[in-house]
């Protein structure tokens, strides 16, 4: 097929290779190193999407990351649909299918438009004005409308198969953009043999020179440019491209994204889709360019009006006419560049309109048909403009508007930097100001267009010491203030945010720029404003009376354009979303049947069903074997925290309530950890294993969080403590033993330890061998029965299972446990616990030590609330029917507790529960109510301990 | 001038300008209230001392522009449905307001009812989240428990296979929820403060607080000079430490950085507000299309409003989880906001130990669904002199007294 706005020669596209596309259904060719842009432009399309609010018809403006207007979806198939990508910036690949976006049925006939002829009603935040009689319609009416006519682009509706990776690196130089000035930056600093970094946003590196037909240091671009990427691959300095550093973090780490098989037809199905860099570089050079500054002016809109330079980089890198007769709207003498390489072309410049009051020596040297101190006061066409009309009356039949304002250097990475901008008067733009940081700013970035400056600016940012030079290049300055107009004239494309809006703003007392921006949306849309701010700023400017500096400029945040949310995500999906933690004896536990729970990050045993016995059937059964017999459970999920040397045992009694410095070696106690406001933090067993060494465990969820508890007090509150905290929670397999038949369970596998009850009674612990294996053997009891919980170092833990369950042992999970502990009146800690729970409410105020000094937490249990006789206790509650968790207890209608846990109990063949009722204690026998959605339960307030209440079974 | 479709239409035809929303007045030299920070809860509190209380004599002094804190930050997340019998009042009292808001001040601030529904990924955060149901249903806050498949069918894109690292069992949804528009409630609350009279004076940095000798204050010093006042409420969120202190106040207050980020806009997908708090994620669709997507906050004290991008791709990756069908769509825009923590997580309201002088900071991470409640309660208790019932279980001395508000310790249950 022909492409009828190709040029024959020149470019760097291959005509040679012919790629074929689709636009909208409509089948197209383009070529090699084609972008979706300059193909539709090969192929005279300039009508590529609909604006926002209007639904205007919109054209391609630009040719890079800043285009506000040609977004497209691109469907790869099998979930692979994208939204509200920029054409300019989408690599053609052979069958690529691209679709406009924001219309309905079509985008030559958009029934949206309608929008467009009611506009003087949709001004700046007329939302905020209306809609909201009769008050319902904003609901069902209203917002569902706004809704349906907003929003770009369509999200995926099928999960996105592609693989995203994350990659980090350190180097000592990272240089942002590769165009002269990043080049010659680069091999400045690889000649220092720093460890350097390229990267840039597009596919091929070079920057300006890909479209300079000047020479460089004595030989034409293209040579220097082939000559400077040798150079540095030789030196071994790291080249990205298609890769675009979004954003800046505190110590120097860029983020930058690597776009890695968009471009491909087919790509590898082992190659991720993107690949996120965390980059920590000791120095960052910005060259990032400047984007070319639109005019604005009344159907400044039209598809067809396009940046000049935009247009040359069409003609020149692509071999694309945008136009075959075109007029150029100059407000600065680099538009006249791009006129006259259109004209070297063939394409007519039917009007050179350079609304300076003088002209330049680049105006009169042009040869161009100049219209000195006139400007374009509007434009006709309905899908394409056909005619500029000037001010001075003068009508211009065209087929395309190049617009040329000026330049917008590229500051938005050092912005985000937190370093400051200054206003530069002559440029009329924001320039890097005084930097501190190890930021360096060449190039258009930095304020220099001269190509020769721009490469001197580089080699001095790359340089061992250089603070670059800013040059002034008067040529390619100033732009002019923006001249006000009567109509649509468009500051934001995208948004369709006109002049008039802005005018609005202000009146209507909107006067920060930030206000006006969230007014009106201005520099809202996708691209951020990159084309849009600076203009709204000036205008902003003009009609409030003052200066830009003191208007100031919105915030330059992260990222600089669009990242994708699976890249940002990386590999954590599925089973890395957080990598899910085992037990060492998970596979045995897997092989008895288990059902799992996921507790924290770990996966737990719940229940073990045998035949097809549900839950509630199970659970009855394991504790009926525990109650009788003995059982066995994987308690390896709970915290350990080994806490060692000659202050230990000091650090402890300040960190638990209990008094621990009294404990002997060989015992265990059970202990509460507060927080400073005297609330019950977590609990756990301390095991004294000698003079200087404690065993302490905490609860599985409350693992780490008790270490840096603890952690936090050792280094702030208490450093002159000689004590260390070590984590040893994975070192260790943890198997209970719970039962009246625990000890013989474990006697014929125990070497060392004598289990007689006067010789390891209940809470103490022994050093020894397990099945061949050194092990910490305690005595202790979450069920009230006599207990014992093994202790083999991890790789063993699956080995010593094996052989206790070969003795005919019944493995129970966390649902018997809960139940087990809930007959004994046990507290969960998040469970009994809330974060409003101190230690009297449950019960456990007796494990206090009087006489210590302080504790953390102390001082808070001594204030009045503290104190009250109505605070939450913990109770039983016994009821006909089973409770439900969380259901609330009330007295007189009024709420006065709530049910903490709730279980069938098999030992006592009724329904118990456990609650949090005011001043519970003091209504022991009392019947309350538990109010549910369909009926109110009775229940009777009893001792929270169901089972045993002298505890002799523990001593057996 | 009433905003309504026919004034639209006049101005349209007309083309005639629009009146200011507020007026930029000089200080004037003296107030009966001197209102610190003009965010929504101050700019509220003026309203509401206006309106209901008959005191017009008000200015609101603002460092910056005004609703340019967490006002304008935050994610916009309308809730009431909370544990606590003091906090399902205060946020009961705001969501009531919030229904007829937009009608009370001429203003569409487009709350936007549409449900918010927080799921739960494990046994124990079912059994926190069915807690919180009974108790609203106790307070007469609705809230109703969901399980998987009800939670897919009032948020289609939502997944809820059993394969996930932490599969959905279950979803409290409290239908009245919603979002609204956040800018537009500072906007609709100057408005209708300027038009009783207040004073809204921005670009005026307090410097100092000034007190008679007998004690109670008398003044505040700014960058345009001095102002006196009876009375000064401090509604200064992140900085009110920093405020108070020039009175000689300490207050429990501890200041993060907290994210927020937004992706490109897209046609309609979400219906709802989705919260997880155990994969740390909340996520709604703006009426603009765009995902407006709360993170976490960093783990450490700073004044820095922006974050560390850990914590963004955080929040990804659990959005990413829970909707795998967004993962192709992309952040465009990420900001932080400074929130002041309290010990309990519950805000401070109410009279400080000198007299004169208010104080309505700590509302953390969940300050915006507050906002008509906070400043209506506020202005009541600033204009009679002692707490609106509503208000005193928030007072100062609660961390003297021990009688804690906490909603998040145990149940970590996110604002």
């Amino acid at each position: 097929m022909t492409q009828p706005f190709r040029t024959s020669e020149g470019g760097r596209i291959d005509r040679q290779r012919p790629i074929a596309f689709e636009f909208d259904g409509r089948r197209l060719t383009g070529c090699h190193s084609d972008t979706l842009a300059s193909a539709l432009l090969a192929n005279g399309v300039h009508l590529v999407g609909r604006s926002f609010k209007y639904h205007r018809p919109r054209g391609i403006v630009s040719a890079g990351a800043e285009e506000p207007n040609a977004l497209v979806t691109i469907d790869r198939g099998n979930g692979r649909i994208t939204p509200n990508l920029r054409a300019t910036q989408a690599e053609l690949y052979d069958g690529m299918r691209a679709r406009s976006q924001n219309r309905f049925p079509s985008l030559s006939f958009d029934l949206g438009a309608v929008s467009n002829a009611i506009s003087p009603l949709l001004s700046a935040g007329f939302y905020y004005k209306t809609f909201m009689w009769p008050r319902s319609f904003w609901r069902h009416v209203y917002e569902p409308a706004i809704r349906a006519a907003a929003g770009l682009g369509r999200a995926p509706a099928a999960a996105d198969p592609d693989r995203y990776l994350q990659q980090y690196m350190h180097c000592d130089v990272l240089i942002i953009g590769a165009g002269p000035a990043g080049l010659a930056a680069a091999l400045a600093a690889a000649a220092r043999k720093a460890r350097v970094v390229v990267c840039d946003e597009q596919a091929e590196l070079g920057g300006s020179l890909l479209t300079e037909n000047s020479e460089v240091e004595g030989k034409p671009a293209s040579d220097w440019l082939v000559n400077a990427l040798h150079m540095l691959r030789d030196a071994d300095v790291m080249l990205l491209p298609r890769t675009t550093a979004f954003g800046w973090f505190p110590g120097n780490m860029i983020g930058a994204v690597q776009r890695v098989t968009d471009h491909l037809p087919d790509p590898h199905p082992r190659l991720p889709r993107e690949r996120l860099w965390h980059i920590r570089a000791r120095e960052v050079v910005v060259a990032a360019g400047a984007v070319e500054r639109p005019l604005v002016f009344s159907g400044n809109d039209r598809p067809g009006v396009m940046l000049a330079d935009a247009a040359r980089t069409y003609l020149l890198r692509y071999g694309v006419k945008v136009g075959s007769r075109v007029v150029v709207a100059a407000e600065s003498d680099s538009a006249y560049a791009a006129a006259v390489a259109l004209r070297q072309a063939g394409i007519a410049i039917v009007a050179m309109v350079d609304r300076r009051p003088a002209a330049s020596d680049v105006a009169r040297s042009s040869g161009l048909p100049v219209r000195i101190a006139a400007s374009i006061a509007d434009t006709s066409g309905s899908l394409r403009i056909n005619r500029a009309t000037l001010s001075n009356g003068e009508k211009i039949s065209c087929d395309a508007l190049l617009m040329c304002g000026g330049w917008i250097p590229t500051v938005h990475l050092f912005a985000q930097s937190r370093e400051k901008l200054r206003f530069d008067e002559a440029l009329q733009a924001f320039l890097p100001g005084v930097w501190t940081g190890h930021a360096r700013c060449a190039g258009a970035c930095n304020g220099a267009f001269d190509l020769t400056a721009c490469i001197e600016e580089g080699y001095a940012a790359g340089g061992a010491n250089g603070q670059p030079q800013r040059a002034r290049h008067p040529e390619c300055a100033p732009a002019l203030p923006p001249s006000v107009h009567k109509g649509m004239a468009f500051v934001d494309f995208q948004n369709d945010v006109t002049i008039k809006d802005l005018r609005t703003a202000t009146q209507e007392g909107f006067r920060s720029i930030e206000h006006v921006k969230r007014y009106t949306t201005t520099g809202m849309a996708t691209d951020q404003g990159k084309l849009a701010n600076l203009n709204a700023l000036a205008i902003v400017a003009d009609l409030l009376h003052q200066p830009i500096p003191r208007i100031g400029h919105t915030t330059f945040r992260m990222p600089y354009t669009p990242v994708t949310f699976g890249a940002l995500a990386g590999s954590a999906r599925g089973d890395l979303f957080e990598p899910v933690r085992r037990t060492p004896m998970h596979d045995q536990v897997a092989a008895l049947g288990a059902v799992f729970e996921n507790v924290g990050t770990w996966q737990r045993a719940r229940y073990f069903p045998q035949g097809s016995e549900d839950m509630h059937r199970a659970v009855a059964r394991e504790c009926r074997a525990v109650r009788n017999a003995v059982g066995m459970f994987d308690a390896t999920t709970l915290g350990k925290i080994e806490v060692t040397g000659p202050d230990a045992a000091e650090f402890l009694d300040r960190i638990y309530t209990g008094s621990l410095s009294r404990l002997a070696p060989g015992r265990c106690r059970y202990g509460l950890l507060l927080t400073e406001a005297g609330y019950v933090l977590d609990d756990g067993v301390i095991a004294r294993l000698g003079p200087d060494r404690f065993h302490v465990t905490t609860t599985t969820n409350g693992a780490a969080s008790v270490l840096h508890h603890m952690e936090d007090y050792r280094q702030t509150e208490f450093p002159e403590l000689r004590v260390w905290l070590t984590s040893v929670t994975e070192q260790w397999a943890v198997i209970a033993l719970q039962g009246p038949l625990a000890r013989q369970a474990i006697a014929s596998h125990v070497q060392d330890i004598d289990l007689a009850p006067d010789a390891l009674p209940h809470m103490s612990v022994r050093e020894g061998h397990i099945c061949g294996v050194p092990a910490r053997l305690f005595r202790v009891s979450f069920t009230g029965e006599l207990g014992y919980e093994i202790n083999v170092p991890a790789d063993h833990g699956p080995m010593v299972w094996q052989a206790i369950h070969a003795g005919n042992v019944t493995a129970y999970g966390t649902e018997t446990m809960h139940v087990l502990r809930a007959e004994k009146g046990y507290i969960v800690v998040g469970q009994e616990t809330d974060g409003t729970v101190i230690p009297s409410d449950v019960g456990l105020g007796w494990t206090i030590g009087r006489e210590k000094p302080d504790f953390v937490g102390k001082r808070s249990l001594a204030r009045p609330d503290m104190l009250r006789h109505d605070r939450k206790q913990l109770v039983g509650l016994l009821s006909a029917d089973l409770l439900e968790e969380g259901a609330q207890v009330i007295s007189d209608g009024a709420g006065i507790g709530h049910v903490t846990s709730a279980y069938w109990s098999e030992t006592l063949q009724s329904p118990i529960a456990l609650g949090l009722i005011a001043a519970g204690r003091s209504r022991i026998g009392e019947i309350l109510h538990v109010p549910m959605p369909d009926r109110t339960i009775a229940v009777r307030v009893t001792d929270p301990v169901f089972y045993d209440r002298q505890g002799a079974r523990l001593h057996g | 001038m009433r905003f309504s479709i026919f004034s639209l239409l006049r101005h349209a035809i007309g083309g005639t300008p629009w009146p200011e929303q507020w007026r930029s007045p000089e200080p004037k030299a003296a107030y009966d209230v001197v209102i610190i920070g003009a965010g929504g809860h101050g700019l509220a509190t003026a309203y509401y001392l206006a309106r209901e209380h008959g005191i017009r004599r008000v200015a609101v002094l603002e460092r910056g522009w005004l609703g340019g804190g967490n006002t304008g930050r935050n994610t916009t997340v309308i809730r009431s449905n909370y544990l606590r019998d003091e906090s399902a009042a205060i946020y009961e009292h705001a969501l009531k307001l919030w229904e007829t808001l937009a009608q009370e001040l001429n203003y569409n601030v487009m709350y936007s009812p549409r449900g918010v529904m927080m799921l739960a990924h494990s046994v124990h955060e079912a059994q926190v989240f069915k807690r919180h149901v009974h108790a609203n249903r106790l307070n007469g806050v609705d809230n109703e428990w969901l399980t998987p498949s009800e939670a897919k069918a009032f948020c289609p894109p939502l997944n809820i296979s059993p394969d996930l690292r932490y599969p959905i069992l279950g979803a409290a949804l409290q239908r009245r929820g919603g979002v609204a528009r956040h800018d537009a409630v500072a906007w609709g609350y100057a408005r209708g403060a300027n038009a009783l009279g207040v004073d809204i004076i921005q670009n005026c940095e307090v410097t100092g607080i000034s007190r008679m000798p007998s004690g109670p204050v008398n003044a505040v010093e700014t960058t345009r000079g001095r102002i006196a006042a009876r009375k000064v409420a401090v509604v200064a969120a992140g900085h009110t430490s920093v405020v108070l202190a020039m009175a000689g106040v300490r207050m429990p207050l501890e200041s993060y950085p907290l994210q927020a980020l937004v992706s490109e806009p897209v046609k309609p997908v979400l219906p709802c507000v989705v919260m997880s708090n155990s994969i740390h994620a909340y996520i709604s669709q703006s009426d603009k299309g765009e995902l407006v997507i709360g993170a976490a906050t960093d783990a450490y004290v700073s004044y820095s409003q922006a974050g560390g991008l850990h914590v963004a791709e955080h929040t990804l990756e659990a959005i990413c989880e829970l909707f795998p069908t967004f993962r192709r769509l992309r952040m465009l825009r990420n900001w932080g906001g400074i929130v002041d923590v309290t010990p309990d997580r519950s805000p401070i309201i109410g009279l400080t130990p000198v007299p004169g002088l208010y104080v309505n900071c700590g509302w953390g991470t969940g300050g915006f669904k507050a906002t008509p409640g906070s400043g209506h309660v506020f202005a009541a208790t600033i204009a009679r002199g002692e707490p609106h019932p509503i208000v005193a279980p928030f007072a100062l001395e609660r961390f003297r007294t021990g009688a804690l508000i906490d909603e998040a310790a145990a149940a970590a249950v996110a604002h």
